[in-house]
Protein backbone atom coordinates (compact mmCIF):
# COMPACT_ATOMS: atom_id res chain seq x y z
CA UNK A 1 0.00 0.00 0.00
CA UNK A 2 2.96 1.95 1.14
CA UNK A 3 4.97 1.53 -1.88
CA UNK A 4 1.46 2.63 -4.30
CA UNK A 5 1.21 5.70 -2.64
CA UNK A 6 5.09 6.11 -2.93
CA UNK A 7 4.73 5.62 -6.47
CA UNK A 8 1.42 7.22 -7.05
CA UNK A 9 3.20 10.27 -6.03
CA UNK A 10 6.60 10.12 -8.12
CA UNK A 11 4.09 9.68 -11.02
CA UNK A 12 1.62 12.57 -9.83
CA UNK A 13 4.75 14.96 -9.89
CA UNK A 14 5.74 13.19 -12.58
CA UNK A 15 2.48 14.05 -14.65
CA UNK A 16 2.40 17.18 -13.23
CA UNK A 17 5.92 18.42 -14.39
CA UNK A 18 5.43 16.84 -17.69
CA UNK A 19 2.13 19.07 -17.64
CA UNK A 20 3.85 22.20 -16.46
CA UNK A 21 6.50 21.75 -18.64
CA UNK A 22 4.12 21.27 -21.89
CA UNK A 23 1.18 23.42 -20.97
CA UNK A 24 2.63 26.22 -18.73
CA UNK A 25 1.05 27.29 -15.71
CA UNK A 26 -2.25 27.44 -17.19
CA UNK A 27 -4.56 25.77 -14.49
CA UNK A 28 -7.05 24.89 -17.34
CA UNK A 29 -6.24 22.93 -20.17
CA UNK A 30 -7.51 24.07 -23.91
CA UNK A 31 -7.12 22.65 -26.85
CA UNK A 32 -8.38 25.00 -29.04
CA UNK A 33 -5.93 28.07 -29.59
CA UNK A 34 -7.03 31.39 -29.43
CA UNK A 35 -6.16 33.50 -32.20
CA UNK A 36 -5.34 36.38 -29.62
CA UNK A 37 -2.06 33.96 -29.12
CA UNK A 38 -0.87 33.13 -32.44
CA UNK A 39 1.45 35.58 -34.36
CA UNK A 40 -0.63 37.26 -37.50
CA UNK A 41 1.94 35.75 -39.69
CA UNK A 42 1.06 32.11 -38.97
CA UNK A 43 -1.98 30.31 -39.82
CA UNK A 44 -4.64 29.95 -37.15
CA UNK A 45 -5.38 26.11 -36.43
CA UNK A 46 -8.93 25.19 -37.88
CA UNK A 47 -11.06 23.36 -35.18
CA UNK A 48 -13.69 21.32 -36.51
CA UNK A 49 -17.19 22.00 -34.03
CA UNK A 50 -19.41 19.38 -35.90
CA UNK A 51 -20.76 17.53 -32.59
CA UNK A 52 -21.11 18.23 -29.18
CA UNK A 53 -17.40 18.60 -28.52
CA UNK A 54 -14.57 20.36 -29.88
CA UNK A 55 -12.16 17.69 -31.89
CA UNK A 56 -9.08 17.28 -29.81
CA UNK A 57 -7.11 15.53 -27.28
CA UNK A 58 -7.83 17.35 -23.46
CA UNK A 59 -6.34 15.68 -20.88
CA UNK A 60 -7.63 16.76 -16.95
CA UNK A 61 -4.99 18.10 -14.63
CA UNK A 62 -4.45 15.30 -12.49
CA UNK A 63 -6.67 15.59 -10.14
CA UNK A 64 -5.64 16.89 -6.68
CA UNK A 65 -4.64 14.17 -3.81
CA UNK A 66 -7.22 15.10 -1.66
CA UNK A 67 -9.74 13.98 -4.16
CA UNK A 68 -7.78 11.43 -5.25
CA UNK A 69 -5.58 10.46 -8.50
CA UNK A 70 -7.80 10.62 -11.36
CA UNK A 71 -6.71 11.76 -15.34
CA UNK A 72 -8.41 11.72 -17.75
CA UNK A 73 -7.84 11.66 -21.61
CA UNK A 74 -10.69 12.08 -24.12
CA UNK A 75 -9.92 11.98 -27.79
CA UNK A 76 -12.28 13.55 -29.68
CA UNK A 77 -12.97 13.40 -33.38
CA UNK A 78 -15.69 14.79 -35.37
CA UNK A 79 -16.96 15.80 -32.96
CA UNK A 80 -17.89 13.23 -30.70
CA UNK A 81 -15.63 11.13 -28.36
CA UNK A 82 -13.90 8.10 -29.75
CA UNK A 83 -11.76 7.15 -27.09
CA UNK A 84 -11.48 7.95 -22.88
CA UNK A 85 -7.90 6.87 -21.54
CA UNK A 86 -7.29 7.19 -18.02
CA UNK A 87 -3.78 8.07 -17.39
CA UNK A 88 -4.44 7.33 -13.35
CA UNK A 89 -7.52 5.84 -12.81
CA UNK A 90 -7.66 4.53 -8.87
CA UNK A 91 -9.17 1.42 -9.55
CA UNK A 92 -7.42 -2.24 -8.94
CA UNK A 93 -9.36 -4.13 -11.76
CA UNK A 94 -9.49 -3.95 -15.28
CA UNK A 95 -13.25 -3.66 -16.00
CA UNK A 96 -13.23 -6.41 -18.71
CA UNK A 97 -16.91 -6.21 -20.63
CA UNK A 98 -17.50 -9.27 -22.64
CA UNK A 99 -20.57 -8.97 -24.27
CA UNK A 100 -20.75 -11.92 -26.74
CA UNK A 101 -23.51 -14.30 -28.16
CA UNK A 102 -21.78 -17.15 -25.89
CA UNK A 103 -25.18 -19.37 -24.62
CA UNK A 104 -26.21 -17.52 -21.23
CA UNK A 105 -26.06 -20.27 -18.08
CA UNK A 106 -29.26 -20.55 -16.39
CA UNK A 107 -29.64 -18.63 -13.66
CA UNK A 108 -30.86 -19.19 -10.28
CA UNK A 109 -34.50 -17.72 -9.31
CA UNK A 110 -36.17 -17.75 -5.78
CA UNK A 111 -39.55 -15.93 -4.37
CA UNK A 112 -38.40 -13.22 -2.17
CA UNK A 113 -39.11 -13.47 1.32
CA UNK A 114 -38.83 -11.63 4.47
CA UNK A 115 -36.09 -11.85 6.26
CA UNK A 116 -34.69 -10.50 10.02
CA UNK A 117 -33.49 -7.20 9.52
CA UNK A 118 -30.43 -8.03 11.60
CA UNK A 119 -27.75 -6.03 9.32
CA UNK A 120 -25.29 -3.70 9.25
CA UNK A 121 -27.07 -1.80 6.56
CA UNK A 122 -29.70 -1.14 4.35
CA UNK A 123 -29.63 -0.84 0.93
CA UNK A 124 -31.93 -0.17 -1.60
CA UNK A 125 -33.38 3.09 -3.98
CA UNK A 126 -34.51 4.57 -0.64
CA UNK A 127 -33.84 7.52 -3.08
CA UNK A 128 -33.94 8.32 -6.99
CA UNK A 129 -30.53 10.03 -7.77
CA UNK A 130 -32.97 13.10 -8.45
CA UNK A 131 -33.84 12.47 -4.69
CA UNK A 132 -30.39 12.45 -3.72
CA UNK A 133 -29.45 15.80 -5.68
CA UNK A 134 -32.78 17.67 -4.28
CA UNK A 135 -32.08 16.11 -0.62
CA UNK A 136 -27.99 16.69 -0.41
CA UNK A 137 -28.50 20.33 0.81
CA UNK A 138 -30.20 19.10 4.01
CA UNK A 139 -28.94 15.60 4.12
CA UNK A 140 -29.36 14.44 7.75
CA UNK A 141 -26.23 13.08 8.67
CA UNK A 142 -25.42 10.53 10.82
CA UNK A 143 -21.91 9.85 12.11
CA UNK A 144 -21.85 7.00 13.91
CA UNK A 145 -18.10 6.42 15.19
CA UNK A 146 -17.65 2.62 16.53
CA UNK B 1 -32.20 11.06 2.31
CA UNK B 2 -29.26 10.34 4.90
CA UNK B 3 -26.26 10.03 4.03
CA UNK B 4 -24.76 7.12 6.99
CA UNK B 5 -20.81 7.06 7.47
CA UNK B 6 -19.55 4.00 9.80
CA UNK B 7 -16.25 4.32 10.81
CA UNK B 8 -14.80 0.89 12.42
CA UNK B 9 -11.61 1.91 12.39
CA UNK B 10 -10.20 1.21 16.84
CA UNK B 11 -6.88 2.52 15.98
CA UNK B 12 -8.00 5.88 14.81
CA UNK B 13 -8.44 8.88 17.08
CA UNK B 14 -11.46 10.62 17.35
CA UNK B 15 -10.05 13.82 16.46
CA UNK B 16 -9.27 12.11 12.94
CA UNK B 17 -12.24 10.55 12.64
CA UNK B 18 -14.27 14.33 12.82
CA UNK B 19 -12.01 15.69 10.52
CA UNK B 20 -12.83 12.75 8.57
CA UNK B 21 -16.64 13.50 8.45
CA UNK B 22 -16.47 16.47 8.40
CA UNK B 23 -13.98 16.20 4.87
CA UNK B 24 -16.62 14.26 3.39
CA UNK B 25 -19.72 16.02 4.31
CA UNK B 26 -18.21 19.30 2.60
CA UNK B 27 -16.96 16.96 -0.59
CA UNK B 28 -20.99 15.82 -1.16
CA UNK B 29 -22.17 19.63 -0.75
CA UNK B 30 -19.55 20.64 -3.11
CA UNK B 31 -21.29 17.66 -5.47
CA UNK B 32 -24.65 19.02 -4.82
CA UNK B 33 -23.60 22.64 -5.94
CA UNK B 34 -22.03 21.31 -9.01
CA UNK B 35 -24.15 18.41 -10.34
CA UNK B 36 -27.46 19.22 -8.90
CA UNK B 37 -30.28 19.81 -11.81
CA UNK B 38 -32.36 21.08 -9.01
CA UNK B 39 -29.98 23.83 -8.72
CA UNK B 40 -30.25 26.67 -11.31
CA UNK B 41 -26.97 28.00 -10.17
CA UNK B 42 -25.18 24.51 -10.43
CA UNK B 43 -22.32 24.18 -13.42
CA UNK B 44 -24.77 21.67 -14.91
CA UNK B 45 -27.67 23.79 -15.45
CA UNK B 46 -25.84 26.27 -16.88
CA UNK B 47 -24.62 23.91 -18.82
CA UNK B 48 -27.69 22.90 -19.98
CA UNK B 49 -28.79 26.62 -20.30
CA UNK B 50 -26.10 26.84 -22.56
CA UNK B 51 -24.67 29.30 -20.46
CA UNK B 52 -21.45 27.19 -20.40
CA UNK B 53 -19.66 25.77 -23.26
CA UNK B 54 -17.29 22.44 -23.16
CA UNK B 55 -14.27 23.68 -23.55
CA UNK B 56 -15.02 25.88 -20.20
CA UNK B 57 -16.25 22.99 -18.18
CA UNK B 58 -14.59 22.51 -14.86
CA UNK B 59 -12.10 19.54 -14.09
CA UNK B 60 -14.49 17.47 -12.68
CA UNK B 61 -17.23 17.63 -14.92
CA UNK B 62 -14.56 16.75 -17.79
CA UNK B 63 -14.64 13.77 -15.82
CA UNK B 64 -18.16 13.15 -15.20
CA UNK B 65 -18.55 13.40 -18.67
CA UNK B 66 -15.82 11.51 -19.92
CA UNK B 67 -16.77 8.71 -17.43
CA UNK B 68 -20.29 8.78 -18.96
CA UNK B 69 -19.34 8.57 -22.43
CA UNK B 70 -17.22 5.54 -21.47
CA UNK B 71 -20.37 3.39 -19.85
CA UNK B 72 -22.29 4.74 -22.66
CA UNK B 73 -19.82 2.78 -24.86
CA UNK B 74 -19.79 -0.21 -22.65
CA UNK B 75 -23.10 -0.84 -22.22
CA UNK B 76 -24.78 -0.49 -25.66
CA UNK B 77 -25.97 3.17 -25.06
CA UNK B 78 -28.47 1.75 -22.02
CA UNK B 79 -26.65 4.36 -20.14
CA UNK B 80 -27.13 7.78 -21.96
CA UNK B 81 -26.89 11.17 -19.45
CA UNK B 82 -28.88 12.75 -22.54
CA UNK B 83 -32.18 12.14 -21.50
CA UNK B 84 -35.02 12.16 -23.88
CA UNK B 85 -35.79 15.91 -23.31
CA UNK B 86 -32.27 16.69 -24.78
CA UNK B 87 -30.80 18.08 -21.01
CA UNK B 88 -27.85 16.49 -19.26
CA UNK B 89 -28.66 14.83 -15.96
CA UNK B 90 -25.74 12.92 -14.97
CA UNK B 91 -27.17 11.99 -11.65
CA UNK B 92 -27.04 8.23 -12.63
CA UNK B 93 -22.91 8.46 -12.27
CA UNK B 94 -22.28 11.17 -10.11
CA UNK B 95 -23.91 9.38 -6.91
CA UNK B 96 -21.88 6.61 -7.32
CA UNK B 97 -18.59 8.53 -7.95
CA UNK B 98 -18.57 10.66 -5.29
CA UNK B 99 -19.45 8.43 -3.08
CA UNK B 100 -16.50 6.38 -3.96
CA UNK B 101 -14.28 10.05 -4.21
CA UNK B 102 -15.82 10.45 -0.69
CA UNK B 103 -14.24 6.76 0.70
CA UNK B 104 -11.11 8.01 -1.19
CA UNK B 105 -10.75 10.70 1.34
CA UNK B 106 -11.18 8.84 4.07
CA UNK B 107 -8.70 6.11 3.19
CA UNK B 108 -6.47 8.79 2.72
CA UNK B 109 -6.74 10.27 5.65
CA UNK B 110 -5.85 6.54 7.18
CA UNK B 111 -9.28 4.99 7.59
CA UNK B 112 -9.79 1.24 6.58
CA UNK B 113 -12.58 -0.02 7.82
CA UNK B 114 -15.70 2.30 6.82
CA UNK B 115 -18.93 2.55 4.98
CA UNK B 116 -20.57 5.24 3.58
CA UNK B 117 -24.11 4.65 2.35
CA UNK B 118 -25.92 7.40 0.76
CA UNK B 119 -29.60 7.13 -0.47
CA UNK B 120 -29.09 3.23 -0.66
CA UNK B 121 -26.01 2.71 -2.73
CA UNK B 122 -22.73 2.03 -0.72
CA UNK B 123 -19.29 1.49 -0.37
CA UNK B 124 -17.79 -0.68 2.27
CA UNK B 125 -14.25 -1.32 3.29
CA UNK B 126 -12.84 -3.59 5.54
CA UNK B 127 -14.70 -4.56 8.25
CA UNK B 128 -17.26 -3.82 10.76
CA UNK B 129 -16.93 -3.31 14.57
CA UNK B 130 -17.22 -6.69 15.13
CA UNK B 131 -14.13 -7.86 12.76
CA UNK B 132 -16.57 -9.35 10.01
CA UNK B 133 -17.61 -8.36 6.86
CA UNK B 134 -20.05 -5.96 6.37
CA UNK B 135 -23.87 -7.25 5.90
CA UNK B 136 -26.41 -5.55 4.27
CA UNK B 137 -30.09 -6.66 3.58
CA UNK B 138 -31.68 -5.59 0.27
CA UNK B 139 -34.92 -3.84 0.52
CA UNK B 140 -38.34 -5.57 -0.07
CA UNK B 141 -38.68 -3.40 -3.63
CA UNK B 142 -42.71 -3.71 -3.04
CA UNK B 143 -42.73 -1.88 0.41
CA UNK B 144 -42.35 1.27 1.22
CA UNK B 145 -40.35 1.10 4.51
CA UNK B 146 -36.86 0.19 4.96
CA UNK B 147 -37.12 -2.23 7.63
CA UNK B 148 -38.62 -5.29 5.04
CA UNK B 149 -35.31 -6.53 3.77
CA UNK B 150 -35.74 -9.98 1.46
CA UNK B 151 -31.65 -10.91 1.41
CA UNK B 152 -28.55 -10.35 3.26
CA UNK B 153 -25.35 -9.90 1.93
CA UNK B 154 -22.04 -9.86 3.39
CA UNK B 155 -19.10 -7.78 1.51
CA UNK B 156 -15.82 -6.39 2.32
CA UNK B 157 -13.94 -3.75 -0.13
CA UNK B 158 -17.32 -3.73 -2.57
CA UNK B 159 -19.76 -1.19 -3.78
CA UNK B 160 -23.18 -1.31 -4.02
CA UNK B 161 -25.73 0.55 -5.98
CA UNK B 162 -29.58 -0.55 -5.70
CA UNK B 163 -31.22 0.84 -8.77
CA UNK B 164 -34.64 0.68 -8.94
CA UNK B 165 -38.24 2.15 -9.67
CA UNK B 166 -40.80 1.48 -6.73
CA UNK B 167 -39.99 4.32 -4.86
CA UNK B 168 -40.38 7.46 -7.07
CA UNK B 169 -41.94 5.74 -9.75
CA UNK B 170 -40.36 6.21 -13.17
CA UNK B 171 -37.14 8.27 -13.04
CA UNK B 172 -35.25 6.10 -15.16
CA UNK B 173 -35.67 6.25 -18.90
CA UNK B 174 -34.65 3.88 -21.91
CA UNK B 175 -32.38 6.21 -24.13
CA UNK B 176 -33.73 3.88 -27.16
CA UNK B 177 -37.23 4.01 -26.08
CA UNK B 178 -37.76 7.34 -23.79
CA UNK B 179 -39.97 7.73 -20.81
CA UNK B 180 -42.43 4.87 -21.54
CA UNK B 181 -42.83 2.82 -18.61
CA UNK B 182 -40.84 -0.03 -17.61
CA UNK B 183 -42.47 -2.21 -15.79
CA UNK B 184 -40.65 -5.96 -15.75
CA UNK B 185 -37.76 -5.47 -13.21
CA UNK B 186 -38.65 -3.52 -10.13
CA UNK B 187 -35.29 -3.37 -8.90
CA UNK B 188 -32.22 -4.42 -9.44
CA UNK B 189 -29.02 -4.66 -6.73
CA UNK B 190 -24.90 -4.83 -8.36
CA UNK B 191 -21.73 -5.86 -6.17
CA UNK B 192 -18.85 -4.52 -7.66
CA UNK B 193 -15.40 -3.28 -6.81
CA UNK B 194 -16.03 -0.22 -5.90
CA UNK B 195 -19.50 1.79 -5.99
CA UNK B 196 -18.64 3.90 -8.65
CA UNK B 197 -18.63 0.65 -10.90
CA UNK B 198 -21.70 -0.90 -9.47
CA UNK B 199 -23.75 2.23 -9.42
CA UNK B 200 -23.09 2.84 -13.05
CA UNK B 201 -24.07 -0.69 -14.24
CA UNK B 202 -26.91 -0.80 -12.20
CA UNK B 203 -28.11 1.99 -13.52
CA UNK B 204 -27.61 0.25 -17.24
CA UNK B 205 -28.78 -3.02 -16.08
CA UNK B 206 -32.16 -1.88 -14.57
CA UNK B 207 -32.97 0.21 -18.15
CA UNK B 208 -32.29 -3.18 -19.38
CA UNK B 209 -35.08 -4.87 -17.99
CA UNK B 210 -35.07 -8.39 -17.76
CA UNK B 211 -31.79 -8.65 -19.96
CA UNK B 212 -30.39 -6.55 -17.49
CA UNK B 213 -28.93 -9.42 -15.07
CA UNK B 214 -27.76 -11.35 -18.32
CA UNK B 215 -25.47 -7.86 -18.56
CA UNK B 216 -24.32 -8.32 -15.26
CA UNK B 217 -23.50 -11.86 -15.67
CA UNK B 218 -21.35 -11.21 -18.48
CA UNK B 219 -19.62 -8.44 -16.47
CA UNK B 220 -15.96 -9.26 -15.23
CA UNK B 221 -16.13 -8.88 -11.47
CA UNK B 222 -19.91 -8.02 -10.79
CA UNK B 223 -22.53 -9.79 -9.65
CA UNK B 224 -26.46 -9.14 -9.05
CA UNK B 225 -29.74 -9.75 -7.55
CA UNK B 226 -32.78 -8.72 -9.60
CA UNK B 227 -36.45 -8.66 -8.46
CA UNK B 228 -39.21 -8.52 -10.98
CA UNK B 229 -42.44 -7.23 -10.71
CA UNK B 230 -43.83 -10.48 -9.43
CA UNK B 231 -41.42 -10.93 -6.33
CA UNK B 232 -39.18 -13.38 -7.74
CA UNK B 233 -35.53 -12.80 -7.78
CA UNK B 234 -32.40 -13.62 -10.29
CA UNK B 235 -28.83 -13.56 -8.94
CA UNK B 236 -25.75 -14.16 -11.09
CA UNK B 237 -24.08 -17.19 -11.15
CA UNK B 238 -21.61 -16.01 -8.61
CA UNK B 239 -23.54 -14.32 -6.50
CA UNK B 240 -23.75 -16.86 -3.48
CA UNK B 241 -20.00 -15.67 -2.80
CA UNK B 242 -21.70 -12.81 -1.18
CA UNK B 243 -24.13 -14.97 0.91
CA UNK B 244 -22.20 -17.93 2.04
CA UNK B 245 -20.82 -16.47 5.33
CA UNK B 246 -24.49 -15.21 5.94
Amino acid sequence: MKKTVVTSFFIFVFVVYSLYQYFGTSQKIEYVASSAQTKPSQPTPVVKKTGLYTDGTYTGNVADAYYGNIQVQAIIQNGKITDVQFLQYPSDRNTSIRINNVAMPILKSEAITAQNANVDIVSGATDSSQAFQQSLGGALAQAKNS
Amino acid sequence: MPITVCLADESVTEKIKEEAIKKIFDYFIYVDEKFSTYKEGSEISRINSKEIKENDYSEDMKIVFALSEKTRLETNGYFNILTPEGIFDPSGLVKGWSIYKAAEILSKLGLQNFYIDAGGDIEARGKNEKGEWWSVGIRDPRRADKSQIVKKVSIRNNGMATSGSYIRGQHIYNPYTGRAPLRDIVSITVIGPNVYEADRFATAAFVMGKEGINFIEQLDGFEGYAIDANGIATETSGFNKFTKNI
